[in-house]
């Protein structure tokens, strides 16, 4: 009784542990750079509502999920261009478009509170890992095609981070600018690419909400997850693959704050995916001693050349 | 062959100089601090473009816009400060500064190259070690490796021994010496008299932005280069003789301050200040000066030994205790650290002693006190200001001296440490400057003052202490003192303390049994 | 470098420039609210008339402009004293709900009553607060742990912890529909203006916070030292400031003074505790917009809380008698930040011609040789 009960949150955590993995690898990249984006909600709940309306006009998720992705990008082009081309401080203009992209959800999307969406995305099964006895029927039936694609894009860009010349050159901007300026970086282009890269996975992650995971649209229905997702990127010390295990973490606790629900009050236990964060952070500073784990040295820097 | 041939007159920097430098040849230039060294190279590597003049390379005119450019010709540089991501391997490193890496796996293909590369030279790397692990010989070693690697042919070193023990230094010199037997071209930059001795073929003198000889090393003597850098024979007459000092303010005792990484940047550093004195502190810039004056007032604490102020313990103490003590700081930066650019010139004026009386009252402040005080500093020190609320990032670099001048000086200060505090002013606010130091050293004050300018240290100060790697190498009476003496303890050669009766800083001391 | 043209870094921007900028700002934001309006097929400024005329010109509407720009102010001037010490609390939102949590536990457990019981509350919900600050503050100082992060996860943590307590222990005996505390006694309601909902005492307090925190920052020690940290680190350094005791000083009394709005508005409004949502919408985060178009400055915190004040209750305005999505009012307190921040270039920045033909100017090009033997 008690190994269902452990498979099943593991399944559910699996689908919680999707918007925050997608949105967290986005982050990684972007911070990889140099440049922190505090906009991840506002890109995501951007996403979801254009996802939503996308796909509920369409009739097409698939479609809703490309919007998403188109406006998780559009959004962080405005951060970019704030943050690494007019060189203002990072944090506030992040901030900035969280703000703004809440109200503006807020407000595009009045008219499509309540109705579920028509055509949402739907399960996958895996073939061959389902047959798995035990385990199979519970983990690999009931998820969305997107947890799985999570996993492969967290794979893959740890992959492009570390063994390719462009993961080298994305890592060489966050660490020295001026060294990848000196080695004929573009270091402003390579910035603004990984910032909107980061949009493009943030509006993805929030299109996932709305078209998959609760098909419909409420006002802030990111509920801070975006934050989380901000928190989880330096808790996985910028690693992806660490991030997946991050992600796994904390859809566990949202998770086990749903099914303790008869035992514990299920505000407290919603509240704790947010002390566990604190922690987290805590303890990655703690281990700040060992140089080689740690953030980008650039991170938060505006970059211009001749500027010390 | 003729590798480079430079010329542009005209140029406050660089005024027509003309530089060659021939294949097979390393070639030193020399120079004091803004006689032109660095400017001229970054000409020669693309990141100024001269006012006039042009360079040749192989006989033939090239127009440098960038260091893409330079590195296309086959100019190389290592710069100063490394352009290496710390957290990166050495293979990483390299791996980006090349145009013919490949997309995946970018650092497997440097292996077989990088090997063959530096068994040539003669040294030996980890590719895969992290760079921000190595020795800053080790780091510059990546430096020279990713110019090679770039293809160059002419090699430009700025200041490369100012980071390297002498070890690290002869080993640098061995791979100058393949490199020349290549018929690279490698131009030296180095304000060392002895290094360059020991491994230039030949060598330009800079001056003030012009070149005031270029010559065969074979025959130099230390004597003469360094009369042709500074331009003078002797160093100029002191103000006034020395004078007997009283007893000593500070006592230092085996200090001993550890760097990140454990390395040592002082150690067993002894030495008196007396009051009625100042004693120089010479050497060149990272020998363990900036870190003797944070443990002297208060920025840091000392990780060994033991400091005395007016017989009272004080190892350890921080800023506000020493301060309260009556030890002053005029520290380096003046900019970032002396003065806070965003407030007013009155506000800077008590910037450290705004918890005292008259400037508070418990814990309110009297801005009125503090305006009369600003008013009165402004006038004593010809303060060049709009007002006293003005923000003093507008001050020029003199006037930001003068108002820390105001400042720490004004109290009555029993230690006074300055930190190159000429650096960068204009006559007038170095004569002020020295001025003022030589008023503390008559009222009794003692005075430390750290410079790299010999000149300055053999005019105002009554004994110079040299550092060398975290070691006193030598205490030296000022007046006689010979600059190539101080020039070779400087570079931690103790000869010419050798048989005479010079305080040596304690050395004698420890060496013995 | 952007063709023929630098950006080169301005000396110091006087306080006309600033002023003018920030004013240029708000217009910006302005005109693309109204262009949003237009949108929406409400021509803007007949839009902007009724707007004024309904909450600046008619008594009532004023009211409510002040009664929402009170825990604005408060919040606010705490905030400049935060942000002048580069402390990014973005945490006041928490540090509110907190404030009215402890509050509401004093109105209605403490048996207290009569005159002492509001100032009991006010003295709870700021020692309440504080301490919800004192975690970042005690983690940033002693850890270096990003104080935007905890502070925002703390703001969660109070949105539950009152969720919690209104369905749970606190739960009210009287409910229909939402869930809330039980009402508070008439000694725990804070008297207002004539029939208004102004409750004044809160805006008394907020003005007498105001004038504390510029008193603080302009003629005490501690202020001193709080403007050296937030300009410049390493002179604050040199100057033997102590990091840790100013930091904790200060965010005690930023997160304190969101606190007291908290207090406000469980005692002065809604007399009971009730749904976040209700209790603050979003005031912790306005408040934020405060202090930085005030540019830092305690006293301005006033002026523009009023500002963003108005904007909130245009908001019901809008929805009444324009017909026009409430929504609107964040969209437009999201702009005004968006070009807040598209204004700092301009105060930093100076676009200056690059002459046709470059050429050494005896420096190096990376500005300042940096010291450590570096030549020239």
């Amino acid at each position: 009784m008690e190994t269902a009960l452990v498979l099943s949150t593991i399944a559910r955590a699996l689908a919680f542990s999707t918007p925050l993995l997608w949105a967290a690898l986005g982050e990684i990249v972007a911070e990889r750079s140099g440049v922190v984006n505090l906009g991840v909600e506002g890109m995501m709940i951007l996403g979801a509502l254009t996802g939503f309306i996308v796909a509920q006009s369409s009739g097409d998720p698939w479609l809703g999920l490309v919007a998403a992705a188109a406006t998780g990008a559009a959004a962080a082009l405005l951060h970019a261009f704030f943050a690494v081309i007019l060189r203002a401080n990072q944090y506030v203009s992040g901030l900035a478009l969280t703000i703004f992209g809440l109200g503006l959800s807020g407000l595009i999307g009045r008219g499509w509170v309540g109705r579920p969406l028509r055509n949402a995305m739907e399960y996958v099964s895996l073939p061959f890992l389902v047959d798995i006895p035990v385990v199979g029927p519970v983990l690999f039936d009931h998820q969305y095609a997107l947890t799985w694609w999570g996993l492969i894009v967290a794979v893959a860009l740890w992959f492009v981070l570390q063994h390719t010349r462009i993961g080298l050159i994305v890592r060489t901007v966050g660490e020295n600018p001026a060294a990848a300026d000196a080695a004929g970086v573009p270091v402003l282009r390579v910035r603004i690419a990984a910032v909107v890269f980061g949009g493009v996975m943030a509006g993805i992650a929030g299109g996932f909400l709305s078209l998959a995971y609760r098909p419909s649209w409420g006002q802030g229905m990111t509920n801070g997850l975006g934050w989380i997702a901000l928190a989880m990127a330096i808790f996985a010390l910028w690693d992806p693959l660490r991030a997946i295990f991050a992600a796994l973490l904390f859809g566990a606790f949202f998770t086990l704050s749903f099914s303790l629900q008869d035992r514990f009050p299920p505000q407290l236990l919603t509240m704790m995916p947010y002390l566990f964060t604190i922690l987290a952070l805590t303890l990655t500073s703690l281990r700040k001693g060992d140089r080689s784990f740690g953030a980008p040295e650039a991170l938060g820097e505006p970059y211009a050349r001749g500027e010390r | 062959m003729r590798a480079v041939t430079k010329r542009f007159p005209g140029v406050v920097a660089n005024d027509a100089v003309d530089l060659t430098v021939r294949r097979g040849e390393v070639h030193a230039l020399l120079g004091e601090n803004g006689a032109g060294k660095t400017t001229l190279v970054h000409i020669l590597y693309g990141l100024q473009a001269p006012d006039e003049g042009a360079v040749l390379l192989r006989g033939r005119e090239v127009r440098l816009r960038s260091p893409r450019d330079a590195k296309a010709a086959g100019i190389g540089l290592v710069a100063q400060h490394f352009h290496l991501a710390r957290r990166h391997t050495v293979a990483e490193n390299l791996a980006l500064a090349l145009s013919d890496t490949p997309m995946l796996f970018p650092t497997r293909a440097l292996h077989g190259r990088v090997e063959a590369l530096a068994r040539r030279y003669g040294f030996e790397v980890d590719l895969h070690a992290r760079v921000g692990a190595l020795s800053p010989g080790e780091q510059q070693r990546v430096e020279i490796l990713k110019a090679l690697l770039q293809g160059a042919e002419l090699l430009i070193l700025d200041e490369p021994t100012s980071v390297l023990t002498p070890q690290e230094a002869d080993r640098l010199f061995a791979v100058l010496d393949v490199m020349k037997a290549e018929g690279k071209g490698v131009i030296f930059i180095s304000h060392k008299l002895g290094e360059v001795l020991a491994v230039a073929d030949r060598v330009t003198v800079l001056r003030g932005g012009k070149v005031v000889a270029s010559r065969d090393a074979a025959g130099a003597t230390a004597a003469e280069l360094a009369t042709l850098m500074v331009g003078r024979a002797v160093s100029r007459g002191r103000a006034d003789a020395a004078r007997p000092a009283g007893r000593a303010r500070l006592s230092v005792r085996d200090l001993r301050v550890v760097g990140p990484r454990g390395e040592p940047r002082l150690d067993g550093v002894t030495f008196d200040v007396r009051g009625g004195e100042i004693l120089g502190v010479a050497g060149v810039a990272g020998n363990g000066q900036a870190e003797l004056a944070q443990v002297l007032t208060g920025l840091r604490a000392p990780d060994g030994g033991q400091v005395r102020l007016d017989d009272v313990d004080v190892g350890g103490l921080g800023v506000r205790d020493l301060f309260a003590r009556g030890v002053v700081h005029i520290p380096e930066d003046r900019n970032e650290t002396g003065v806070v650019g965003a407030m007013r010139v009155s506000e800077n004026l008590v910037l450290r002693r705004h918890r005292e009386a008259p400037f508070a009252k418990g814990r309110l402040l009297d801005w009125r006190e503090v305006g009369r005080h600003a008013d009165g500093a402004i006038r004593d020190y010809a303060i060049a200001t709009s007002s006293r609320d003005a923000v003093t990032r507008q001050l020029s670099g003199g006037n930001v001296q003068k108002v820390i001048l105001a400042r720490e000086l004004g109290g009555k200060p029993g230690l006074v440490v300055a930190s190159h505090p000429t650096y960068g002013l204009d006559v007038a606010a170095t004569e002020l400057t020295h001025r003022l130091l030589r008023e503390q050293r008559d009222r009794g004050a003692a005075v430390l003052l750290v410079s790299e300018d010999l000149d300055e240290l053999m005019d105002l100060a009554d004994r110079i202490l040299v550092l060398f790697r975290g070691t006193v190498t030598g205490i030296v009476d000022a007046v006689g003192a010979q600059r190539e003496a101080l020039g070779l303890l400087m570079a931690g050669d103790r000869t010419p303390l050798a048989g005479d009766d010079v305080d040596d800083g304690g050395a004698a001391r420890r060496d013995a049994p | 470098m952007i063709g023929r043209y630098k950006l080169e870094r301005r000396g110091h921007a006087g306080p006309a420039l600033v002023w003018g900028v920030s004013l240029a700002a708000v217009i910006v934001a302005m005109l693309l609210t109204g262009a949003l309006f237009a949108l929406f097929g409400v021509a803007p400024l007949a839009a902007f008339a009724t707007l004024v005329d309904r909450t600046i010109l008619d008594a009532r509407g004023l009211s409510e402009v002040v009664r929402r720009a009170i825990p604005l102010m408060l919040a606010g001037v705490g905030l400049t004293l935060a942000f002048k010490a580069r402390f990014w609390n973005i945490g006041a939102e928490g540090q509110l709900l907190i404030g009215a949590v402890a509050a509401s536990g004093v109105a209605l457990f403490s048996g207290l009553s009569g005159p002492l019981l509001a100032p009991a509350m006010f003295a709870a919900g700021f020692a309440a607060g504080a301490l919800w600050g004192l975690g970042p503050a005690l983690l940033k100082v002693r850890l270096g742990v990003n104080e935007i992060i905890t502070t925002l996860m703390l703001n969660y943590v109070a949105i539950y912890l009152v969720r919690w307590l209104i369905n749970g222990p606190w739960k009210g005996s009287s409910l229909s529909g939402f869930a809330y505390s039980d009402r508070f006694d008439p000694a725990a309601q804070l008297p207002t203006i004539g029939t208004t909902r102004l409750h004044w005492p809160t805006l008394t307090l907020a003005i007498l916070a105001a004038i504390l925190v510029a008193w603080l920052l302009a003629r005490t020690r501690f202020g001193f030292e709080v403007r050296m940290m937030g300009e410049s680190p390493e002179a604050a350094r040199y100057a033997g400031v102590d990091f840790f005791r100013t930091t904790l000083a200060l965010v005690l009394v930023s997160a304190g003074a969101a606190g007291l709005a908290g207090v406000g508005e469980v005692a002065g409004i809604h007399h009971r505790l009730v749904d976040p949502g209700s209790l603050s919408v979003g005031y912790g985060y306005t408040a934020i917009i405060v202090a930085l178009l005030a540019r830092k400055n305690p006293l301005g915190a006033l002026v523009t809380a009023l500002f963003l004040g108005w904007i909130a209750a245009s908001g019901d305005v809008m929805q009444v008698a324009l017909r026009l999505p409430s929504q609107i009012t964040g969209v437009t307190q999201g702009l005004v930040l968006l070009c807040i921040i598209g204004s700092e270039p301009f105060l930093r920045y100076r676009l200056t011609r690059v002459p046709a033909a470059a050429g050494p100017t005896g420096l190096a090009p990376g500005g300042e040789a940096a010291r450590g033997g570096e030549t020239s």
